[in-house]
């Protein structure tokens, strides 16, 4: 996916987001930023599906070899898929953030937590301010 | 310390910027915890050579009478006496037994074979350290004088660590006898080496003056490059001890913890020595109910932090004190405080990490050895 058109919370995950049977589904991953900053990922944890979530909730961990980092949610609804492969090959995240690394994907329950959430050039500004 | 520009910076805070360097605050230090993966640089320090600028560490140097007896009364492993090139790993106790810090005596001859003493002490600990050397010097005429600011502290390690430094100084440090220094000249400047580190590799540490830390600081890098190595940050210091089982002060170390818990007997001397502390440890040792410091291997990559608890069913018996994933091993190790009777190499037990239980078992210190 192209993440010029992906929406991106402040904790750095990132959620495209599709109409699907009559209601809408996002796919949610981790921006190339965080990638790059966690570094030597060793570990993911993730839920399974059929889980609720909460936006900004806590849904998963990633773990490199310096820390832990919660993975949090960038929406509200009901976890439909996760990529169970990816655990095993954490280094899709570096080779492909924005579409085979994908976590989860999720049935939205509503969309009010999308407001919140910021485009690329916004994020872009965030990260770039960080440093 | 809340602005980047209140933290010490070391002579080669330039040099890890312009390289990468992720800059963190570390003891009120600018320091790098890494320039590029920190499985890259552990895995070249195990393999080749890994540099690490370890100028934060406190460097105290003592000049007056009768020092070596002086702090041969302030640390656990027997100082005076000690012939000159030897350098010893010792901790230092209150008159509880707490553990102040855990440093290296240096019994060194400079340049002109006149024998000193210094001491490196953990940056954490230096102010603290100062202050309790200078509350025993009363009358005994010692001065204590802190260059830790004036001077650069260079660890080279790894397997070809030594070979790398034999050709820019005029001492080979294969020469050196491990745990032994010298003054010398690298790069034609005068310098302490000595063969310690913190990684549980061969090789040595170099002490330089300031004003030639980047000089000498480039030349090991071209060495380490073509060697197969490079830079390492404080974080693969951090793994790379762990692996080698050493404590880390403020983690398996600290005033709450007594030498006798510490599973550090080579660094505790008691027999027909006084120091501050030693009542206290002899009691300590009589305790069959503090906990002991151990190594988990833990099931799975996932790694125990600090603070995590430990179960042996429903009982908290200890709790982790450092862990990780390892990159050399490639297991999550963690090392840990345990109640003595769950203590044995082989006692399965569970740790509690964030709230999923996690199997581990009681493994031998350390995790790493080289071969």
């Amino acid at each position: 996916m192209n993440p010029e058109e992906l929406l991106f919370a402040e904790t750095h995950e990132w959620a495209h987001i599709a109409d699907q049977d009559g209601g809408k589904v996002a796919t949610i991953g981790i921006s190339a930023n965080a990638v790059e900053a966690l570094t030597d990922l060793v570990y993911m944890d993730l839920p399974a599906a059929g889980t609720q979530v909460t936006a900004g909730n806590s849904f998963g961990e990633v773990e490199s070899v310096k820390a832990t980092s919660e993975l949090y949610c960038p929406v509200d609804g009901e976890i439909v898929d996760v990529n169970t492969s990816l655990p095993d090959n954490l280094e899709i995240l570096n080779s492909d953030p924005y579409g085979d690394g994908w976590i989860i994907k999720v049935k939205l329950s509503n969309e009010d937590s999308l407001a919140k959430l910021l485009d690329y050039a916004a994020y872009q500004k965030q990260c770039d301010e960080a440093h | 310390m809340s602005s980047v520009d209140q933290l010490l910076k070391t002579p080669l805070h330039q040099w890890h910027v312009d390289h990468n360097g992720r800059m963190v605050e570390f003891a009120g230090w600018s320091m790098p915890v890494q320039y590029s993966s920190i499985i890259e640089e552990h895995v070249q320090t195990r393999n080749s050579i890994g540099m690490f600028d370890v100028s934060h560490m406190g460097r105290l140097y003592f000049s007056g009478p009768r020092i070596d007896q002086f702090l041969d009364s302030l640390t656990t492993r027997r100082i005076a006496g000690v012939q000159c090139g030897k350098i010893r790993y010792s901790l230092m106790t209150n008159e509880a037994g707490g553990i102040l810090d855990d440093v290296l005596v240096y019994h060194l001859p400079n340049m002109a074979g006149q024998a000193f003493h210094m001491m490196v002490v953990n940056a954490s600990n230096r102010d603290k350290i100062v202050s309790w050397i200078n509350s025993w010097i009363g009358e005994t005429g010692i001065h204590l004088d802190d260059r830790t600011t004036e001077t650069a502290m260079i660890a080279v390690q790894g397997p070809r660590a030594n070979a790398a430094v034999k050709q820019l100084s005029d001492v080979d440090p294969d020469s050196l006898d491990y745990y032994t220094g010298t003054t010398t000249l690298v790069c034609g400047r005068e310098a302490i080496v000595s063969r310690t580190g913190y990684t549980g590799e061969d090789g040595c540490e170099i002490i330089v003056d300031n004003e030639h830390a980047n000089k000498v600081w480039n030349e090991v890098f071209e060495l380490a490059q073509s060697a197969g190595g490079g830079v390492s940050g404080l974080a693969a210091r951090d793994t790379l001890r762990l692996e080698a089982g050493m404590p880390l002060y403020g983690h398996e170390l600290n005033e709450a913890t007594n030498p006798a818990q510490t599973d550090l007997n080579f660094a505790i001397q008691m027999k027909d020595r006084k120091f501050v502390g030693r009542s206290s440890i002899l009691a300590a040792r009589k305790d069959q109910s503090l906990p002991v410091r151990v190594g988990l291997e833990l099931k799975g990559r996932r790694a125990a932090r600090e603070q995590c608890q430990v179960y042996n069913g429903d009982t908290i018996v200890g709790v982790v004190t450092s862990g990780s994933y390892t990159p050399t091993l490639e297991k999550s190790i963690s090392m840990a405080y345990i109640d003595p009777d769950f203590a044995r190499v082989g006692t399965p037990l569970m740790v509690d990490i964030r709230g999923k239980s996690n199997p581990a078992m009681v493994v031998e210190l350390p995790f790493y050895h080289r071969s």
